[in-house]
């Protein structure tokens, strides 16, 4: 198909279904969440609907791709939307930086009566403010939300100018270990896209199976982080702190996994021989989305664990 | 030669037939249909719920409803309008109008963009769902400030979030959509500084989705783990903040009110020089313009924030911000009256509308800078004089803009010309009303009526009556609308190609009615040359 051809896709049932199956799990989540009974069998069954459209309609684009249907024009407009799409991940992941930089710099020093604002220390009495853990209510202490706080013990003489949260997590154990794996896995990654362009197949799938391995083990050292973090009693409500490393490590972890399936579906595709030196943007946009993980995962480890 | 080839079952280029043609569809006219006849069904709910406002508000004391239920009334009008029909619409018109403007024969992604449309009819169900929810719609405004819309709300609020998680990704989706045609579906021919400054604006405004969009995601997203997972983002008794959820939110609000403003600019960009028969002024100068708008859209967020608590040094810097978008706003404002001076104008009914927005919008930017000097916002902060300021932009900024648009390209769309005579009739109803209904609103504001709430003592009795009257006429004047647009459909006159004999632009070459993909053959340098808004 040359050039300047234009090509439109004919229509499909895919969105709709796609639409079928996100509406149903919100409302299946939102019910189960209130307690309903059907609420999670509903949020299920969503996920069911979604997950069989994104097959159904990614299988069709790579069918279509592999039959030749596509051109360069159409590779161009999926490289455009992949990449701003990544954007609107970054700012998404912006957002809850924000709120670390926002509570870390400024709320939690307010609330201990720093720079004399309307927060005064009689506020909150005896409060000393310190950033990892917001000890400053008694074990039990109801939030406004209801639900009830349990503080691990914090080390004497510690506060938010001198405590950094390698008070809580160190952040040269597993935390490092991870950021090795996953910038091991960014290096993997190239090397596959290296052979793919040379065309040595058998090295391909060697370099994606080590990177999607690399990626699986880092996600086991984070269930393993994560369960040390709760043992130690720090929870998704334990105050802000536990709110921000959950939220943003949780997201993260997230997006890992996204990333490690769409490897391995790239992995069969690569298997099926759907790629060639010159096509493979199927393999490039996801290479991108697992760099973007990485850098994401490099300002979690600086500002999360570290710092 | 080149040709747009549309792969098995659309071999015609011709639409589908039946119901399925419309669920499943891939044209950008298609779709671009869908979405302006949805927020238009939008409007007309969300004017509704308004009409319900005024009505409470027509007399002092307490009229028809719950308190809580006019809360419910002002938070999901709000909440339609912007979401639901200012936003649809715009990407509506940008759907009908991109891919003729630069000379393509679709979208980039016309998929993709098939789904945008179809989670706004879910997105938008779900919402409307809560009134008829235990505790009943979300009440706590538009802005759906922390704690109200976390430890104080009903359990729909969880409803809403969702429905805003589902109406951000239709938004992302439709902007990286529109990036992508633009930058790489514009005829070859065209350069940058070809492009119309509808499209211009269009692209600049897709940065600004992509870049507030998914900072409204997190922000709904924290209020549901506070709300039913304990996390303590905007909560002081955990270390968060109630006053951080108002900076991410205003990080999305403030770039989003210029989401809802820029395509506007554009719309309008087209029009007046058609009707001035002159070339529009100052082309370069409108996009250079239209871009650092929306740079400084993203550094003044928190001029709504003057009365929340912040540092001296931030009430200052956001104040000078704030100043600083009047000087692009004004060089636009400068530029269409320049077009027009001295242009052997007429005032057909889209003339009218895009005249009227000019004088209109400007009133409101006017408002915006009061409200932007700190130290006078003390007095004017969560008075009337804000929602008067706010619905001078979006209503006779916004959607004048967008029925300004309506008519001009109505033409092109159903290839008939609606009748002349009724809609100026609307439109002399409708502005007439509309000043009616809101400029009251500024003395109400300035005399310390505070917003959002059902009843008021009485020195503010006359202003909201008359402001009530205004109001339901404005409402009323939507039902002749409706009828414009219908009859124009069904029994319009034949309408040529360029029914504006001095328009210019790439999609006053196709047929009086558009044909189903807009170039099959991208225009020439010369065409292009010659349809340019730059000369
Ligand atoms: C000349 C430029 C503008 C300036 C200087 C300006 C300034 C302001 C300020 C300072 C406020 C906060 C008032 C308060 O709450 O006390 C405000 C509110 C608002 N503005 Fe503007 N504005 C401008 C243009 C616009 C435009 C173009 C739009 C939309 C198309 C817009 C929409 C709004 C809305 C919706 C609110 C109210 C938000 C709420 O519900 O609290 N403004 N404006
Ligand atoms: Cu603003």
């Amino acid at each position: 198909m040359s050039e300047q051809e234009y090509y439109v896709p004919h229509g499909t049932y895919w969105p709709i279904i796609g639409s079928i199956g996100v509406s149903t799990l919100f409302v299946g989540f939102a019910n189960q969440m209130h307690g309903v009974e059907w609420g999670a069998s509903v949020m299920a069954l969503g996920l069911a609907i979604t997950v069989f459209m994104m097959f159904g309609w990614f299988g069709q684009v790579v069918n279509e791709s592999t039959n030749g249907m596509y051109n360069k024009q159409v590779d161009r407009s999926f490289r455009w939307g992949m990449s701003w799409f990544i954007f609107s991940e970054v700012m998404f992941f912006a957002a809850f930086f924000g709120a670390l930089f926002y509570a870390r710099a400024l709320s939690v020093p307010w609330l201990g009566g720093a720079d004399n604002n309307i927060f005064t220390p009689d506020l909150w009495n005896a409060f000393s403010a310190s950033w990892h853990q917001m000890a400053f209510l008694a074990p039990g202490t109801e939030l406004q939300s209801g639900t009830t706080m349990s503080f691990p013990a914090v080390p004497e003489g510690l506060t938010i100018e001198n405590a950094t949260p390698a008070d809580v997590v160190d952040p040269w154990g597993l935390p490092a270990l991870n950021t090795a794996l996953l910038l091991a896995s960014g290096v993997t990654l190239t090397y596959a896209h290296h052979a793919l362009r040379a065309g040595h197949r058998n090295q391909i799938i060697g370099w994606l199976v080590a990177t999607i391995a690399l990626g699986v083990a880092f996600l086991g050292f984070q269930i393993m982080e994560y369960s040390h973090a709760y043992a130690d009693g720090l929870k998704m409500t334990t105050g802000i702190y536990g709110s921000t490393f959950y939220m943003l490590t949780g997201f993260h972890g997230f997006h890992v996994t996204v990333g490690a399936i769409m490897l391995t579906v790239i992995l069969y595709r690569v298997q099926k021989g759907h790629f060639d030196a010159d096509n493979h943007f199927g393999f490039e946009g996801v290479a991108w989305y697992w760099h973007f993980v990485d850098v994401v995962w490099l300002g979690l480890f600086v500002f999360v664990y570290w710092l | 030669m080149t040709t747009a080839t549309a792969s098995h079952d659309d071999h015609h280029h011709g639409p589908e037939k039946g119901l399925m043609r419309w669920v499943k569809t891939t044209n950008h006219k298609d779709i671009g249909s869908l979405y302006m006849w949805f927020a238009f069904i939008m409007l007309l709910i969300g004017g509704a719920l308004a009409m319900g406002i005024r009505a409470e508000l027509l007399a002092p004391g307490m009229q028809l409803m719950e308190p809580q239920f006019f809360n419910s009334l002002t938070t999901m009008h709000g909440l339609i309008m912007v979401f639901g029909a200012i936003m649809p619409a715009f990407v509506g018109l940008g759907n009908w109008l991109i891919p003729m403007m630069v000379g393509a024969p679709d979208m980039a992604l016309p998929r993709m963009n098939n789904w945008s449309f179809w989670i706004l009819p879910f997105a938008g169900g779900i919402l409307l769902s809560t009134f008829f929810m235990e505790g009943g719609a979300p009440a706590f405004g538009w802005t759906f400030y922390a704690p109200l819309s976390t430890t104080f709300a009903p359990d729909s609020t969880d409803f809403f979030i969702f429905a805003v998680h589902l109406l951000g990704f239709s938004s992302i989706m439709g902007a990286i959509n529109i990036i992508a045609t633009v930058l790489n579906m514009r005829a070859p021919e065209m350069k940058l500084m070809d492009m119309p400054l509808f499209v211009w604006t269009w692209l600049i405004t897709s940065f600004l989705l992509i870049g507030a969009m998914p900072v409204l995601a997190g922000a709904v997203t924290m209020m549901l783990t506070d709300r039913n997972f304990g996390t303590a983002f905007f909560d002081a008794t955990g270390g968060g903040d109630p006053v951080m959820f108002q900076h991410i939110f205003w990080f999305f609000g403030h770039p989003e009110v210029y989401i809802m403003i820029l395509p506007a600019f554009g719309v309008v960009s087209h029009i007046i020089p058609t009707f001035a028969r002159k070339p529009l002024f100052g082309y370069s100068s409108m996009v250079y313009a239209t871009a650092s708008i929306a740079f400084l859209s993203y550094i003044v967020w928190a001029h709504h924030m003057f009365l929340t608590g912040m540092p001296v040094a931030g009430e200052l810097y956001f104040m000078y911000a704030t100043m600083l978008i009047a000087v692009p706003t004004g060089v636009k404002v400068f530029n269409w009256i320049s077009t027009m001076w001295r242009g052997s104008m007429t005032f057909e009914a889209p003339m009218l509308w895009a005249v009227s927005f000019v004088f209109l919008f400007t009133i409101g930017g006017f408002s915006g800078l009061m409200l932007g000097i700190a130290p006078a916002d003390i007095q004017y902060h969560d008075t009337y004089f804000v929602v008067a300021h706010f619905h001078y932009v979006l209503v006779t900024g916004a959607l004048w803009s967008i029925i300004a648009a309506t008519f001009y390209w109505l033409p092109k769309w159903t290839g008939k010309m609606y009748n002349e005579g009724l809609a100026k009739v609307h439109f002399w109803w409708a502005i007439i009303s509309v000043n009616v209904l809101f400029f009251p609103q500024h003395f109400l504001g300035l005399a310390g009526m505070p917003r959002r709430i059902p009843d008021y003592s009485l020195q503010f009795a006359d202003f909201n009556y008359i402001s009530s009257i205004g109001g339901f006429a404005f409402g009323a004047s939507f039902i002749l609308l409706t009828y414009i647009i219908i009859d124009c459909v069904r029994n319009g006159k034949p309408a040529e190609a360029r029914p504006w004999p001095s328009a210019k632009g790439l999609e006053w070459t196709l047929e009086p009615k558009a044909q189903y993909h807009s170039f099959n053959t991208p225009p020439s340098r010369k065409l292009i040359e010659q349809e340019s808004q730059n000369s």
